[in-house]
């Protein structure tokens, strides 16, 4: 942002390049209005010609209809060039065509030359790098907006959306006076859009005549960096809706009469002013004329505020806001809560302390007359924005990402470029990165399977003080729609979804949870075994389905959760215990585990060498040279690009090879338990497998899944699964402890128990009662292995469950 | 005096000149003149002839001179963009004016005229820093300067200043009476006169004016600074002392009046601002004046005993106090001790507390907090209170939180955006810099936290765990990272994490509380004393510290040999905050890079502390 000492003088209203200014100030300041060509596009659209109806031969019939968003129609006159020395402007003034000497006042447009130049554009321009999906239904090797012109004849909606790029890419001329003169090109552009359209289709009826709205324009941008020299220029910016007025009808031109004679005139409203008639043109009575308002023409107006989006702004500062007014159709079209791209000229308006005193508050007001809105995140055909790409990477961007994704390491590169805070834990922060990016989306829908989950889900758990809040905290920093939730303070409606009732509208409202905002993005939960059970039932469904069903208060909908969750629970004594399952340390339902693709632990290791590494690693943290921080600061805008452009660019297919591993190891995967008797594999795991291999082929910006993707798919998910399925008892990876609560073994130990006790029972002949604590003793002496209480008790329930017998206090008795 | 004479008192003058001087507006003498006050001020004490908003009540100061103020930045309001230079209609006096620093132009403005200069500048609502303790501002406004007061605004009037000034004492005692309160409800002498003519609107608008301060009951003026450059390199919560041209024409107040009065159609650009709006962004300026910034410096801390110029660039002042620090370390103890009721070792903590200072952030990690829990706190006698009365003498800004369930379910800690009126409304957690923020939990009775309290329990968990307070901007977060200690006080553990538990152990059991607190609070500490704790303080807080090659190395063998006697015994958060700890501790004693003996003398003070814990918890089993 250029500072108030560089910015250039500006006189209010124009700019241009310096020889315009310099012809400007050259003019004779008493030029009348009557000098006016009165073909000139200034007359165009005014109240005059609207009730007169101007006669144009092509468009006769139409009415004009006000554009208040270029705001009220100067005097300018048009200058004829010849009248001046010729060597104010030499360019122009050789023109051989009298009629392009002409340029608006202020300005270097030439509305003769200005209208043939966007006509040509209308009929000409094929958009180059159009695709299928962008513009459905037109054919893309035709004349683009010459389809968009026949298509207003059939719809009847006379507004003609016009890109500033393609305009840019055809006329670089035109589009700089687009961008610096709107309010005189934009009424040049509507005539000659009329003109052409009513040539070639003479008798469509519309309900008034086609409007110009360009966007897009080039200079878009941060609502931080307007500046005095945007002001009357055409200019794009994005932000967010936070507040929209009423309707308001903003006065256009006000009806006299005259008292006496009855008499009536009308006077256009020229800057919010009114000049009142003092006398009556017909009976020569003064001040006899009064306003009449229901005859008056009135415009709606809505009083916009935007506000920055939190992406663009600079840390440590206040969002700015900018008031935008919306008028006639654009008013209503945007509700707070929406982000937005705005298309409109930039205002400043000086404001008067008061109308009798001369002195002037010399500060002005800005607003911004929108032409065109454009909802950022409304999903287009294909999900894709192209604006908000072009806003994400600039080409420079693109190819530092790309140089990076071709190096060998770069897998390595960006997990250890992930908090670089927290050591080592390599392989949970590869988990983590490959979260980040994500699985192919795909869509199942037709076979009736609905989408496939493409999110990854990860959970941490160990001891605490592992710096497991911490990864979540940064992961919650790094990505750009992530959510921080505590399991302990979070209720299930506060991460799914809440009806209140709205304070100002008193309707209900729907207002949406951490999930819910999350979409698309990822949601760290800390402290994920204190969530109460209700709150973590509703993760059964977003983590698998992806979706969120609600049916509260009259409302019923199902909203979109895909988001990837990162939780970290402690285990349930304060320290992990190694003799345990990962079930039993951290007491989570088996259901909600399975729906992890990988449940990492952290632990403590006790080593020297590791801690003498980890020692190490938190001094340098301490004490570490400026350039180092400086280095991985740079690390992070870096990787949260990279991450960014992979997410939206690259989406991995699997190649053959890939999907012969993948088969492969899922086979091997089921192999293994198979010997044992137990099932080592489900489905679901094949499921993380492939999206843990696509996640990894974006790493490698690859288009296609390869063996080593799957490779170190397969490497990372046993990795995971030996630490968290690793049956304590007997050492082996045992995935039914994740996915049934309990290992097979413990199952089989189980069974092996109750039938003990049964041929106990049975032996001791027919004796309806026993003592609890008898039977005990006697199965411990009779049994080899050792038997805990609780396993005796799971054998009695066991027992119980087969209508064997019944435990009541501390007798046990035989059912017949 | 005579020099600085002009200056201060007809900036805007030195200005015009400036602006005359040159026929062309684009050579650039804007930055002369913005240059000249910079050196004018950097000359040695020159600032201290300038007047401040901090003590000087605003209808003592001359409209359009040079004050200074010493701030937070609250909220940053808009850009707007106004007339840099302009010409007037009237064309005998057709000459370029410089519209820059005021707020109103002179004479009918030339609309029309090719010469108008449109130029940006920048809002930022400043309230005096909050927390600010009363022997902070006693202490400034010792050494204030006596401003020419608007009543005699003539230059005559210098010449007595010169008198005046040598009798200091009676000229201050004068100035104490009208400074007491009332400032804020009569402005200047022409906002009194106004209050005549429409007492009603004024009146009332005034009373309703609510200045957002971040903590309850502060008092002081609030200022709309206006920036004219680099405001990109200000943030919010920034601490600065701001040189600028005051300005409290009436006119900024009429503007607000007259717009409930007629609202025209006719006029919607000005209609389209909510009564609300209008009031928090145009107040009258005769309670929240305007300064035109020519010059600010930030400020690493509020402490006026210590030279304002950075600790480098005085090496002699730093030097001195260097090589008292370990005698003022061990008196400051002592006295300590005796406030912690003869418990040396939590007295040795509280130091390490009050010098922690958050030096750096690695990812999302604050490095160098210390938020302190201190535990068995006597519920009697409001010992709490008391205790936080004698820290109060001791740091510069500091802040009282009652734990009550009614204080956290009804306080309004996270600052939030008020879309209506457009503005940050402020919360208690909006703090400056090294703020002392005293929570206690004594006070905390049995009861439920309701929506709010839960949502501020969690922003008070956020503050001390990452140092940052998130925002509430309705339609999204957004994390201000902020530098705060926070002392706990409770009975059992705290329910808030914080980096180290202290269990306090009193040696003494006074059979009165109350009044041996009472005494320790009268104990003769003579005011140069506490000068010399305050000093001790903020020093320490500022020094450089470094770890040596060898010593980094050395730590490492001594972790790695704790860990193999006893793996559970120490973890890498304990390596944490013992390093913590160890540079805080070599901070006290004045070093400035760690020592073999700071690290042993860290790690025996830590492993008594924790054995205190354990032995605390044993005696004490059903304890969480």
């Amino acid at each position: 942002m250029s500072s108030p000492t560089s910015t250039p003088g500006r006189k209010r209203g124009r700019d241009g390049n310096p020889a315009t200014r310099e012809f400007c100030s050259t003019i004779p300041k008493m030029f009348l209005p009557n000098e006016v060509d009165m073909s000139s596009p200034l007359m165009y659209g005014t109240p005059s010609s609207r009730v007169e109806g101007t006669p144009r031969s092509s468009v006769r019939g139409t009415p004009a209809r006000q554009r208040p968003d270029l705001g009220s129609v100067r005097k300018a006159p048009q200058v004829d060039l010849h009248s001046e020395p010729p060597s104010a402007d030499g360019a122009v003034a050789s023109e051989p065509n009298a009629g392009q000497r002409l340029v608006i006042w202020g300005t270097d447009v030439n509305v003769g030359t200005c209208k043939e130049k966007f006509q040509r554009f209308l009929q000409r321009f094929i958009d180059p790098t159009a695709t299928e999906d962008e513009n459905a239904g037109l054919d893309l090797n035709e004349p683009l907006y010459m389809q968009k012109l026949e298509e207003i004849s059939v719809v009847g909606d006379p507004v003609l959306n016009v890109n500033c790029l393609q305009v840019q890419s055809f006329d670089a001329e035109l589009y700089r006076q687009l961008i610096c003169y709107p309010q005189e090109v934009i009424p040049t552009f509507d005539m000659a859009v009329n003109e052409l359209f009513f040539e070639r289709f003479p008798d469509s009826i519309l309900e008034y005549q086609i409007q110009v709205r360009p966007y897009n324009a080039l200079k878009t941008r941060n609502m931080r960096s307007l500046n005095p020299e945007d002001i009357d220029q055409l200019i794009t910016i994005s932000g967010m809706v936070i507040r929209t007025s009423q309707l308001i009808p903003e006065m256009q031109e006000a009806f006299f009469q005259c008292q006496v004679c009855a008499y009536s005139t009308r006077v256009e409203v020229d800057r919010g002013r009114i000049a009142e008639p003092a006398v009556c043109r017909h009976c020569n009575n003064t001040h006899s004329l009064a306003l009449v308002h229901n005859r008056s023409a009135f415009s709606d107006k809505q009083m916009i505020k935007i506000q920055e989006s939190p992406e663009d702004m600079p840390a440590g500062q206040t969002p700015h806001t900018t008031i935008v007014y919306a008028h006639n159709d654009l008013v209503d079209k945007v509700q707070p809560g929406d982000r937005i791209n705005i298309t409109g000229i930039y205002r400043a308006v000086p404001m008067r302390v008061s109308p009798i005193q001369s002195n002037v508050k010399s500060v002005y007001k800005t607003h911004i007359d929108a032409i065109h809105f454009r909802k950022t995140d409304e999903k287009r055909l294909h999900g894709l924005d192209e604006d908000a790409e072009q806003k994400l990477f600039t080409e420079d961007r693109v190819q530092t990402l790309k140089e990076l994704a071709a190096k060998p390491d770069v897998y390595e590169r960006l997990s250890s470029a992930l908090a670089p805070s927290i050591y080592e834990h390599e392989d949970i922060k590869k988990g983590i990165l490959l979260q980040l990016f994500g699985g192919t989306r795909k869509d199942f829908s037709q076979t009736g399977r609905g989408n496939f989950r493409a999110e990854v889900n990860i959970l941490l758990c160990g001891d605490p003080g592992t710096s497991k809040s911490q990864l979540l905290q940064y992961v919650f920093n790094l990505v750009p729609r992530g959510q921080y939730t505590s399991g302990k303070g979070s209720s299930a409606v506060g991460l799914t979804a809440y009806v209140m009732k709205d304070p100002e509208t008193r309707q209900l409202v729907l207002q949406t949870g951490a999930l819910v905002l999350s979409d698309n993005g990822i949601c760290c939960i800390d402290e994920f075994d204190k969530m109460s059970d209700s709150t973590r039932s509703v993760l059964h469904e977003v983590m698998e389905q992806q979706t969120l069903s609600i049916a509260k208060a009259g409302i019923i909908c199902q909203l979109n959760a895909r988001t990837a969750v990162l939780a970290a629970a402690n285990p349930v004594e304060s320290q992990w215990n190694p003799k345990k399952t990962t079930i039993e340390n951290i007491q989570l339902p088996h259901t909600l585990l399975s729906r992890f693709d990988l449940i990492f632990l952290m632990l403590d290791p006790q080593d020297e060498a590791y801690d003498r590494r980890l020692a190490h690693h938190l001094v340098s943290l301490y004490y570490q040279s400026e350039e180092q921080i400086e280095e991985e600061f740079l690390d992070m805008a870096v990787l949260r690009d990279y991450i960014a452009y992979a997410r939206t660019y690259i989406n991995p297919r699997l190649s053959e090879e890939a999907s012969q591993a993948l088969i492969e190891a899922y086979v091997d995967m089921r192999k293994i338990g198979s010997g044992r008797g137990m099932v080592s594999a489900y489905p679901r795991q094949l499921e993380s497998l492939i999206r843990l291999a696509e996640a990894h082929a974006k790493v490698r910006f690859s288009e296609k899944v390869e063996t080593i993707d799957v490779e170190e798919a397969k490497r990372l998910h046993r990795e995971a699964l030996k630490q968290s399925a690793t049956d304590p008892r007997t050492g082996f990876v045992d995935i039914s402890i994740l996915t049934t609560g309990m290992s097979a073994t413990a199952r089989k130990r189980k069974e092996e128990v109750a039938q003990a006790l049964k041929k106990l029972i049975q032996a001791k002949g027919k004796t309806p009662a026993m003592k609890y604590q008898q039977l005990l003793d006697d199965l411990r002496g009779q049994s080899e292995t050792a038997i805990t209480k609780e396993l005796f008790d799971e054998a009695l329930r066991s027992l119980a469950d087969e209508d064997y017998l019944t435990v009541t206090g501390k007798t046990v008795r035989l059912l017949a | 005096v005579d020099t600085s004479d002009m200056y201060i008192n007809g900036p805007l003058q030195v200005n015009t000149d400036h602006a005359a001087s040159q026929s062309n507006p684009k050579s650039g003498w804007e930055a002369k003149v913005v240059e000249f006050f910079k050196d004018r001020l950097k000359e040695k004490d020159a600032h201290t002839w300038v007047p401040s908003l901090n003590d000087v009540p605003l209808h003592y100061l001359k409209p359009n001179s040079l004050v200074k103020f010493r701030c937070l930045i609250q909220d940053m309001f808009d850009p707007e963009f106004f007339m840099g230079a302009y010409e007037t209609v009237d064309p005998s006096t057709n000459v370029l004016r410089c519209g820059r620093y005021k707020d109103v132009t002179e004479c009918g403005v030339d609309f029309n005229s090719r010469n108008t200069v449109t130029a940006e500048r920048q809002t930022f609502y400043c309230v005096p820093i909050p927390g600010e303790n009363p022997w902070v501002k006693e202490i400034s406004s010792s050494s204030r300067v006596v401003p020419s007061t608007s009543y005699a605004p003539t230059r005559q009037k210098r010449s007595y200043e010169e008198d005046d000034m040598d009798d200091m004492d009676t000229q201050p005692q004068k100035q104490r009476e009208p400074h007491s309160g009332h400032t804020e409800q009569h402005g200047n002498g022409d906002c009194k006169r106004q209050e005549t003519e429409a007492p009603s609107s004024q009146t009332a608008s005034a009373s309703h004016l609510d200045l957002n301060f971040p903590l309850p009951g502060e008092k002081g003026p609030s200022c709309l600074v206006k920036v004219y450059e680099d405001w990109d390199s200000f943030k919010l919560n920034d601490t600065l002392e701001v040189f600028g041209i005051l300005s409290v024409s009436p006119a900024l107040s009429a503007l607000a009046d007259e717009k409930d009065a007629s609202s025209s159609i006719l006029d919607p650009t000005e209609s389209m601002e909510t009564a609300e709006e209008q009031r928090v962004h145009s107040p009258p300026a005769s309670l929240v004046p305007r300064l035109h910034m020519l010059y600010a410096r930030p400020l690493p801390h509020n402490n006026p005993l210590l030279p304002s110029a950075t600790l480098e660039d005085n090496s002699a002042f730093l030097s001195s106090t260097l090589s008292e620090m370990a005698s003022v370390r061990a008196e400051l103890l002592t006295y300590l001790t005796h406030v912690l009721l003869g418990d040396a070792l939590a007295a040795e903590y509280l130091i390490l507390h009050l010098i922690s200072n958050v030096y750096a952030r690695r990812d999302v990690l604050p490095l160098g907090k210390f938020a302190m829990n201190l535990s068995g706190c006597p519920a009697a006698a409001l010992y709490t209170q008391r205790f936080y009365q004698i820290i109060q003498q001791l740091v510069p800004s500091s802040f009282y939180l009652g734990m009550s369930l009614q204080n956290m379910n009804q306080m309004r800690l996270v600052p939030k955006k008020d879309y209506v009126a457009n503005r940050l409304v402020s919360g208690a957690l909006q703090l400056a810099r090294n703020t002392f923020l005293f929570l206690d939990e004594t006070h905390l009775e049995q009861g439920q936290l309701d929506t709010t309290g839960v949502r501020n329990v969690t922003a008070l968990g956020n503050l001390i765990s990452w140092q940052k307070v998130d925002y509430d901007f309705n339609y999204h977060q957004m994390e201000f990272p902020c530098n705060i200690n926070v002392l706990i006080a409770s009975e059992g553990r705290s329910l808030l994490p914080s980096d180290c538990q202290i269990h306090l152990q009193s040696q003494v059991s006074p059979p009165n509380m109350e009044e041996y607190l009472s005494n320790i609070q009268l104990h003769p500490q003579t005011s140069s004393q506490l000068n010399k704790f305050r000093i001790y303080l903020s020093v320490a807080r500022q020094l450089d510290y470094s770890i040596s090659d060898e010593m980094t190395k050395s730590v490492e063998d001594d972790f790695v040999d704790m860990r193999k006697d006893d793996p559970q015994s120490v973890s890498a958060e304990d390596l944490h905050r013992m390093l913590v700890v160890a540079r805080l501790l070599s901070l006290s004693l004045g070093q400035t890079s760690l020592t073999r003996d700071s690290w042993l003398r860290a790690k025996h003070i830590d492993m008594l502390r924790r054995s205190r814990m354990e032995q605390h918890q044993c005696v004490n089993g059903n304890e969480p």
